[in-house]
């Protein structure tokens, strides 16, 4: 089991950015949500991880305000999504999975019109320059490149200065350029203080921009950390070493811990899968040293974000 | 990273004012920049106004053509606007998301349908001024009282504007797109706008009366080519429709 670390306020006594309880959201038969808890600190990047059909966008559609919850409450910058909807839109950014453009509008223009909903927007021609769409301000949308409409989607976003922005999936379909500009921004609305809550599949999208990860399976929170915590977490890292063929294994299994286990693979070539923490590694070498062998090229293998999510949403295929 | 300070949050909403101004603008601009949307409230009505002006295909009765076409005409064009436009562009803002993004923006629900409605507005002016011009310009002597014009043309787009929603918000944008133009065209053509109702049996010109476009067509004309009174009969169907029509809407509409 993994250790769950709901995110813990940066500034100790500040209430969170999003607080989630018991959230549960029915499509019909359908429950897309069942009993979901999130808690978001402010002040920095939340990856909500989950495989298709997870309920990761009704979860931040919820918090948008546009999902009214059939059970448990949502408060986000300690407002209802719903009924303060007034309140917290103009301190929200959203960044929808697709769409939310005039077919007909020009990318300069459609920027410029959010711009004009708020008291203190970003400069909408430095933000377009910014994000690689200086030349397309002219475009009409439709014509824009998938990866330039995204962009455009993100600039709407955080155009209007807000303190907290959801972007659901904002790298989908990027090239890895595109890719790579938006998790600059995205850092960098993390270094001027603004709270980032963000959708993706990418676990290496999370692995690099999130302070926090929550795995979403089910309708549910299944694991929530740093991803350094849900990494260690995990029980099952991985020593690998070389050494003379043929040892045997079934001593060393008795002096590991229990729920261990070691195998030779390849002749001459060992893993030993556990926690892998000093006293292991002090364990292994200590019955290497007993056996006269000497532990060649010792490694340990970390397990990476994608292995704990795999471990935890299993390994079939969603529809 | 360090922090550059660009992004550093300052909410806030622009004056309610503001965005209404805004919107509209925007919602206007993609009305006029749209081919097929100026082809039905622009080039229709004043292609049918000159053309049934000068040429003797329809029997108006008597009088100059122009005076029995222009109060129809500009019935057409309040409801081409009103109806057709408004329903295509909004069936189609909702299908591509245009009005679940604008929900999450600071702008109000209610400001946003204020906006499209001054859009709407303003886009009837322009092709009021136009038509009215082409009509002077065919010999057209209007008479009445403006008041009465006025009220006849701002309840006609409250009553459009309302069935033109509904059908926005409850239909799929390709059904919308299908069903608003087979209704401008039957409207067009059963609706007093270019042939005289009087030229249907007398148990159509009962139902065909009772239409909002027929109220509207016949309403203007009975002041502008008649000099009549208030219409109110046809102001009664205006706002019977307008009921029906925005209260529809406003309980059925689907923003996604």
């Amino acid at each position: 089991m993994h250790s769950v670390l709901p995110g813990e306020p940066r500034t100790p006594g500040e209430e969170p950015a999003v607080t989630v309880r018991g959230l549960v959201k029915k499509y019909g038969a359908k429950t897309a949500v069942d009993g979901l808890d999130l808690t978001v600190a402010r002040g920095g990047v939340t990856a909500v991880l989950g495989p298709n059909g997870a309920g990761k966008t009704t979860t931040i559609e919820t918090c948008e305000g546009y999902r009214r919850p059939d059970a448990g409450t949502v408060r986000v910058l300690g407002l209802d999504p719903v009924a303060d909807s007034a309140a917290l839109r103009p301190r929200i950014g959203v960044m929808l999975q697709s769409g939310g453009i005039y077919a007909g509008a020009r990318a300069g223009e459609m920027l410029r019109h959010v711009a004009a909903l708020h008291a203190h927007p970003l400069d909408p021609a430095a933000l377009t320059e910014r994000l690689g769409l200086g030349d397309c301000g002219r475009t009409p949308y439709r014509r824009l490149s998938g990866g330039q409409q995204q962009r455009l989607s993100l600039a709407m976003a955080v155009v209007g200065r807000p303190e907290l922005v959801f972007l659901d999936e904002p790298t989908a379909g990027l090239d890895p350029q595109a890719r790579r500009a938006t998790w600059e921004l995205v850092r960098e609305l993390r270094a001027d203080g603004v709270t980032v809550v963000l959708t993706t599949h990418y676990m290496e999208e999370a692995e690099q921009l999130a302070d926090d990860v929550a795995i979403v399976d089910g309708g549910r929170v299944v694991a929530q950390g740093s991803p350094e915590e849900l990494c260690r977490g995990g029980a099952e890292n991985t020593l690998r070493f070389t050494g003379r063929p043929g040892l045997d294994l079934a001593s060393l299994l008795k002096a590991l811990p229990a729920g261990s286990a070691a195998g030779e693979p390849v002749p001459g070539s060992y893993r030993v899968d556990g926690t892998v923490d000093p006293q292991l590694l002090a364990t292994v070498t200590a019955w290497c040293a007993q056996h006269g062998v000497m532990p060649d090229r010792i490694t340990v293998e970390r397990h990476t974000l994608e292995d704990v999510f795999l471990e935890l949403t299993g390994k079939e295929l969603r529809p | 990273m360090t922090a550059t300070g660009t992004f550093t949050p300052r909410p806030g909403a622009a004056p309610l004012g503001r965005m209404i101004r805004a919107q509209a603008a925007l919602e206007t601009r993609m009305l006029l920049r749209n081919g097929e949307q100026l082809l039905l409230t622009v080039v229709i009505p004043t292609l049918l106004l000159a053309l049934f002006s000068t040429v003797d295909i329809v029997d108006t009765g008597d009088g100059a053509a122009v005076d029995f076409l222009a109060p129809g005409v500009l019935a057409l064009a309040v409801m081409s606007t009103a109806f057709t436009g408004q329903a295509i562009a909004t069936g189609f803002e909702r299908r591509y998301g245009v009005l679940k993004r604008l929900g999450s923006t600071p702008l109000p629900r209610w400001a946003l349908m204020t906006a499209k409605t001054c859009s709407v507005l303003v886009t009837e002016v322009l092709q009021i001024v136009l038509l009215t011009v082409i009509a002077f310009a065919l010999g057209w002597s209007p008479h009445g009282n403006p008041l009465a014009v006025l009220l006849l043309l701002v309840l006609g787009t409250a009553a459009f504007s309302g069935l033109g929603l509904l059908m926005a918000g409850t239909l799929r944008a390709e059904a919308t797109l299908a069903a608003a133009n087979l209704v401008f065209l039957l409207l067009l053509v059963g609706g007093g706008v270019i042939v005289p109702l009087s030229k249907f049996p007398d148990a159509a010109q009962t139902v065909l009366g009772l239409l909002p476009i027929s109220a509207l067509s016949g309403g203007l004309r009975s002041v502008l080519q008649d000099g009549a009174g208030v219409p109110w009969a046809d102001l009664g169907v205006l706002a019977v429709w307008s009921v029906l029509g925005l209260g529809a809407a406003a309980r059925f509409f689907r923003w996604e």
